[in-house]
């Protein structure tokens, strides 16, 4: 399995390629939405939506043998495709690597331009809530 | 001057600018309308040789400032056709005038009982300060309901009428749908049980020729900034008789005849509504955007924005997945929608990526919202400097968009 830098480089050579066209960018990030596991409908209830995004994101994680797994979900096709980005480096790591990743991927697409305000706050909420979960198993782990 | 869109174009320097590498097309003006050189160089004149407290100033630049200040009330009174000047109050906006009403008239003359009716198409800014009232009151708030097409129900409304209703407050034209509701009705409904009438303008006054005396609505609210104004200032037009027998909102300067420790006795309309400094730079150049306006003639400008609308209807009836919220016979230049399949904030998102400026979302009207089942729409709203080549770039950037999930 790659590292979370490495694979934070293929995100960042893959919008590369997309060069500056805006709206290629945006459908390209509506498409890795696709890529999201199948999330329980039964999970998409109050409790696991993530605060601080504008549109709906439910987020739920478990740990097996020492590595955290996410499954996320939202209402809308762009915050589903940035969700799927921050589980395809945060997924099946151990709490400490979660804990202390640099997501630096998101300033080097500047992600932040192209998203806008409202939904980079979303997705800082997104990593914060991750990271969260993090916190959790580790102090689960560690009990 | 004759109506000649890139002439107009040519006032508004923000709209010659590039968005994302796009030409910026402006089509959130329901939010806010850009501001034309008038205003803006009134608003620099004031401050570099006139600025200066109005009203009690013994020198030359307070005298200016409050002769210039004055005109605009002046203006905004030929505007709506007031029968004079005392009736026009400058507030912070619209919101600001709401709730002026509902805590001066409202506490005074609407009581435990008493019934407020509002529509189902109103703006949180029209329902919240009823709400807060009819709190503190015991008054109850009636709601007229809206039809599918985004028309009021005038038959509902008209059985809500009774003895008990105290005041209507209902919006000339929906900021989410456009719909324009016949007000001029619904005014005469209201008095003829004894009720006064509020009339949210906040969007009818950039598009329809207002007329408070033809209407005989008792107040009228509306925000300069929708109007090609400055942001932070607002109108509350009242009939006399009524402003003189509300007590004061905000205590403080200005409004004041005389204080002393025992007793304090207010100064006369519109002063005893307009305490502390107000918005002297902002009052002085919104003259400007009504000359602006004057300069064109509502009639023209209807007329455009009335072509805008009819040729986005037409260009995007087609689209496979487009799904128009609101479609009235009477309507200002607003186009709600919602594509089939996609979240109203993507469609918004990747309409800005071609640098076409949209509101996305409940557009501070959840109840009607709740009444058409959908969280949210897109709303394209056009104004005097809009285009039909614009109309048609966005057309097909809706179509573009609607295709990834209407194949």
């Amino acid at each position: 399995m790659s590292s979370i830098n490495e694979i934070q480089d293929e995100i960042v050579s893959e919008f590369e390629i997309l060069g500056d066209d805006r709206e290629s960018t945006i459908f390209y990030i509506m498409e890795l939405g696709g890529n999201l596991e199948d999330f329980p409908v039964e999970e998409q209830k109050e409790d696991n939506i993530i605060k601080g995004c504008q549109s709906k994101v439910w987020l739920i994680a478990d740990e097996n043998d020492g590595k955290v797994h996410f499954k996320a979900d939202s209402n809308t096709d762009i915050t589903k495709g940035l969700i799927s980005l921050l589980i395809r480096v945060l997924n099946d790591r151990t709490p400490e690597e979660i804990i202390h990743a640099d997501l630096n991927f998101i300033n080097r697409i500047g992600m932040g331009s192209i998203i806008g305000s409202q939904r980079s706050n979303g997705l800082a909420s997104m990593i914060k809530q991750m990271k969260l979960y993090a916190i959790a198993f580790q102090t689960k782990l560690n009990a | 001057m004759n109506f000649d869109v890139n002439q107009i174009r040519g006032l508004f320097p923000v709209l010659h600018q590039e968005v994302h590498g796009k030409p910026l097309i402006y089509f959130d003006n329901a939010a806010t309308t850009q501001k034309p050189k008038q205003v803006l160089e009134a608003l620099t004149s004031y401050y570099e040789k006139d600025n200066s407290n109005i009203h009690r100033g013994a020198h030359a630049l307070a005298d200016r400032a409050t002769q210039y200040f004055e005109n605009t009330r002046e203006s905004v009174r030929k505007f709506i056709n007031a029968k004079e000047s005392a009736e026009i109050i400058f507030t912070k906006g619209t919101t600001e005038s709401i709730n002026l009403v509902a805590q001066t008239f409202g506490r005074k003359f609407i009581g435990k009982g008493d019934e407020i009716i509002i529509s189902t198409m109103e703006h949180h800014s029209n329902i919240v300060p009823w709400q807060m009232l009819c709190e503190v009151t015991g008054a109850v708030l009636k709601i007229i309901p809206v039809h599918e097409n985004g028309e009021l129900d005038y038959q509902e409304f008209e059985k809500l009428l009774t003895s008990k209703t105290k005041l209507l407050s209902v919006v000339h034209a929906s900021n989410a749908l456009g719909t324009i509701n016949p007000v001029k009705k619904m005014i005469d409904a209201a008095h003829a049980v004894g009720a006064k009438v509020l009339l949210d303008g906040a969007q009818s006054t950039s598009h329809l020729e207002i007329d408070v005396v033809g209407l005989d609505c008792d107040f009228m609210v509306f925000s300069a900034h929708k109007l090609y104004g400055p942001t932070g200032l607002g109108v509350l037009y009242g009939k006399r008789e009524i402003l003189e027998a509300m007590p004061p909102f905000l205590g403080g300067g200005e409004m004041i005849k005389e204080v002393t420790f025992e007793k304090t006795t207010y100064n006369d309309i519109p002063f005893k509504f307009e305490a502390g400094t107000p918005n002297i730079a902002d009052v002085i150049a919104f003259d400007a955007a009504i000359e602006f306006i004057d300069s064109l003639d509502k009639k023209a400008i209807k007329e455009h924005e009335d072509e805008l609308l009819s040729y986005a209807n037409e260009l995007t009836a087609d689209i496979k997945g487009f799904q128009p919220i609101g479609t009235a016979k009477q309507k200002v230049s607003v186009l709600s929608f919602n594509i089939n399949g996609m979240h109203p904030f993507d469609v918004g998102q990747m309409l800005d990526a071609r640098g076409i400026a949209v509101r996305t979302g409940h557009h501070c009207t959840q109840p009607l919202m709740k009444r058409f089942g959908i969280e949210g729409t897109v709303r394209a709203s056009f104004a005097v400097y809009n285009t039909k080549s614009e109309i048609e770039q966005m057309a097909e950037g809706i179509a573009r968009i609607a295709k990834i999930k209407n194949k």
